[in-house]
């Protein structure tokens, strides 16, 4: 079984294309699991079609111990499992320590056990890496292949390199590795090449460009992934495209963050510069 | 542990080297400046590091902030329901362990302090946050007891999750309108010891409780008693030397204290400060608001009360109680010569090391000198620079991050309650008589010239001390008990005096010498050693053979 985390920063769209990219691999026969890591708990909807399922916390809110693995795994589309860990309302308890217990709480449930027949286990994280909770998906070697979600845009590439930092840190103690920059365009200025050049740097590569379009836009107020809501479109083909780019990839490495300098100067060289 | 072992003239500097030279130069280099000969140098006083962190993987005689502020400040009042936000441990092992004592329940006030109250925070309050599972504790707590006053502690998660413990606080103060509820953000990671605990708990007792008394307390010569906290029955046997000597002791901080006679601190005319360490934030804040003076006293050693009465009856200036005291001095002190005289053979020319709190290390040298004994070594494990060296030092203290993490309340004359006890005359006349205000010469100037002064000393100093001058007692607290004791040495724990006391006043110093002498003359220690200690060799045959 291969474990999947994917990071990037808020609003970046990890969700969206976690969600669409799994249904493409199930479109291939691979059977995932995707475990939301994020209070809200919205990171199946669009493969469960709509938001109505119990989050581990919760169960185990209400049933105290006795939370069997089928009151926090719901089946969703293409035969994958979609789990949430959720938590607290905003403001007040410790999500990290939500997660801390629902990824423990799998775990000890056999989620993760053989007899499951589990190719992949998608972890999709809230944000950025903000503390030892959200962290937990890449510690003691839950996930071992990290993808990162980033556009050109400054802030996007800057959480970015944060993560990285993250993904050092356990990576020289553990066996996670960064696999690959996804970069999810937002139609900033020579953004595939900049992204290219800043996975380059990165030690890894980007994996995959996915060009925006208001398909995905369709088909999520639908609440469907793109592959589900009209097969035919262009833009499930990309969906698929980076399906199989992840499911043939064997690029992992441990990265190698750049100081801000360094940024910032690749922001200029690649976009500023040459709109100047 | 024979004379004959013990070294004749230890050489301090030696002593010193001989504590650091297993520590990593860095690790050498910061305890260094906590180590203090005591010696007189050219045109100034030695200076010691003190209230700085303890260096990781030392393992430190300190407590945590929480214990500070629960376990020592407010832990022994009565009457206010001590109720712990947090993992049941927290509350269940800071529960009466201090030993401080309390006369019980009667027409004035209840006792809350049998009872062991806490939230017990499970994984699910840590995730969702703690807030409504403190609420319905409140509740509880209040419909069980209907208290005066309910104090919640902020145990490490609370702040953590950043639950909002004051918010909690205020809206059941104002929902139950008869029961002051109030919070402390007291946790335990806060600070650099326990002192920063006290700090905290200074600031809300005057804040949420001192001047809250609807009636006016009656007594001609009116003090508060500030640090004393009731170990083994100490205030009692205070208590009973003031009613003796015609001194209404309006209120203590915070031995066998309740919420009234905290409230009515402002009535007094005079503030005892005993540990200066942990209460002389109420001091200062007492006379800035409401003109009450203060003055450091000590009732720990026969002398040293009888010395503090005097100090007393001189600021009241009146011949009735002038007089009074020195009939209750007389009376009280046959006794004490008779013990001393019983016991001063036997104890005579002993040695002691202390190594506790933030004051009882200076005050019990007071009762050690009344039985004849020599401190070699004495340290606190919270005290901060003034405390060693003096009140005049503090100018020149830096504030440094960790100090600056505690709340600092700014406190100014209250425009109707604020009535200086004396005029700037009546002080500077006083002074002149020798009544020092807002004095404390600290802890250096009463020791001998070549003793070591070591700040938040740790097992592994304790250890080497030991080996090293060989004392014929050592007095810390539970922590250290049971090391020491396997070395050999008698030890006494300070800070709960193990079952025994009191050991303040006139009968506490009988209580003390007595406790002492046992001690320092059992013999059980020269039986230390195991048979086969002493012949490791042992011989045997098959049982084929």
């Amino acid at each position: 079984m291969r474990k999947v985390a994917i990071y990037g920063k808020g609003g970046i769209g990890k969700s969206t294309t976690t969600q669409n990219t799994v249904a493409g691999l199930a479109e291939m026969g691979r059977k995932v699991m995707v475990v939301g890591c994020d209070p809200k708990a919205d990171s199946t909807r669009l493969l469960l079609g709509g938001l109505a399922q119990k989050t581990v916390l919760d169960a185990l809110r209400e049933e105290g111990e006795d939370v069997e693995l089928d009151d926090i795994r719901k089946a969703a589309y293409g035969g994958t499992w979609a789990v949430e860990s959720g938590g607290p309302e905003p403001g007040v308890g410790c999500a990290g320590r939500g997660i801390i217990t629902s990824i423990n709480m799998l775990e000890s449930l056999g989620a993760y056990e053989e007899c499951e027949g589990l190719d992949y286990a998608f972890y999709d994280v809230l944000g950025d890496v903000v503390c030892g909770g959200f962290a937990m998906p890449i510690r003691d070697g839950k996930a071992e292949e990290i993808y990162i979600v980033c556009s050109g845009e400054m802030m996007a590439m800057y959480a970015a390199n944060n993560i990285c930092k993250g993904v050092m840190k356990f990576a020289q103690s553990g066996s996670v590795r960064l696999a690959g920059l996804i970069c999810n365009s937002r139609n900033v200025d020579n953004e595939e090449q900049m992204i290219e050049e800043f996975a380059k740097k990165l030690g890894t590569h980007m994996i995959y460009f996915i060009p925006r379009h208001n398909d995905v836009q369709r088909a999520e107020i639908n609440r469907k992934t793109v592959i589900e809501w009209d097969p035919t479109v262009s833009q499930a083909d990309e969906y698929r495209g980076l399906a199989r780019a992840i499911d043939s990839n064997k690029n992992l490495v441990i990265p190698t963050p750049l100081e801000i300098d360094e940024l910032e100067q690749l922001l200029l060289d690649f976009g500023l510069l040459q709109q100047a | 542990m024979t004379k004959a072992q013990k070294l004749v003239q230890w050489d301090p500097h030696n002593i010193k080297a001989k504590m650091l030279e297993k520590y990593p130069p860095k690790v050498a280099r910061k305890r260094a400046k906590q180590i203090m000969i005591n010696e007189a140098q050219e045109n100034s006083t030695p200076e010691i590091v003190a209230n700085v962190r303890t260096i990781p993987g030392i393992i430190t005689m300190r407590g945590c902030t929480y214990a500070g502020c629960k376990g020592v400040i407010m832990g022994p009042a009565c009457d206010i329901v001590n109720l712990v936000h947090g993992p049941i441990g927290c509350s269940f092992y800071a529960w009466l362990t201090r030993r401080n004592q309390t006369d019980g329940i009667n027409d004035t006030h209840s006792n809350f302090l049998p009872y062991c109250m806490s939230t017990d925070m499970q994984d699910t309050d840590i995730i969702f946050g703690g807030e409504k599972k403190l609420e319905t504790a409140i509740q509880e707590a209040y419909d069980l007891f209907k208290p005066k006053a309910i104090a919640i502690f902020a145990t490490c998660p609370v702040g953590l999750i950043g639950d909002d413990i004051h918010a909690v606080a205020k809206k059941m103060c104002a929902k139950f309108g008869d029961c002051n509820v109030f919070a402390f953000s007291c946790e335990g990671y806060k600070g650099v010891s326990q002192s920063s605990g006290h700090h905290i708990a200074n600031n809300q007792v005057f804040t949420h409780i001192v001047g809250n008394s609807p009636t006016e307390k009656k007594g001609k010569y009116k003090i508060n008693l500030l640090g004393e906290y009731n170990i083994g029955g100490d205030g009692f046997e205070i208590d009973r030397i003031f009613v003796k000597c015609g001194i209404s002791n309006i209120s203590t901080f915070s031995g066998n204290s309740t919420y009234d006679k905290f409230a009515s601190a402002n009535q007094a005319d005079l503030s005892c400060v005993m540990c200066h360490r942990s209460i002389n934030y109420v001091a200062d804040m007492l006379e800035t608001k409401y003109g009450i003076p203060w003055i450091k006293v000590n009732f720990i050693g026969a002398e040293a009360t009888a010395k503090s009465l005097r100090k007393i009856a001189k600021y009241f200036a009146e011949k009735e109680l002038i007089d009074r005291v020195e009939e209750v001095i007389a009376e009280e002190m046959p006794a004490v010569k008779a013990a001393i005289k019983d016991v001063l053979p036997r104890t005579k020319d002993k040695t002691a090391m202390l190594f506790v709190g933030g004051s009882r290390a200076h005050h019990y040298q007071e009762l050690f000198r009344e039985l004849g004994m020599k401190t070699l070594s004495a340290g606190y494990e919270f005290a901060h620079r003034d405390d060693y060296e003096g009140r005049h030092v503090l100018p020149g203290l830096k504030v440094d991050a960790d100090s600056r993490n505690i709340e600092e309340i700014k406190v100014s004359a209250d425009p109707e309650l604020y009535n200086p006890r004396k005029t700037a005359e009546e002080v500077a006349a006083l002074e002149k008589q020798g009544v020092d205000f807002k004095e404390y010469g600290g802890l250096n100037p009463i020791m001998d010239e070549g003793t070591l002064v070591v700040d938040d000393l740790n097992q592994f100093e304790a250890e080497k001390l030991v080996e090293l001058m060989k004392p014929d007692l050592f007095c810390a607290g539970i922590k250290e008990k049971y090391s020491i004791q396997k070395l050999g040495i008698p030890m006494k724990q300070l800070h709960s005096y193990d079952a025994g006391g009191p050991y303040a006043g006139f009968r506490g110093a009988v209580n003390f010498y007595q406790e002492i002498d046992r001690l320092v003359n059992s013999r059980i220690w020269s039986y230390m050693q195991a048979p086969w200690q002493k012949n490791p060799e042992l011989s045997a045959t098959y049982a084929w053979e």
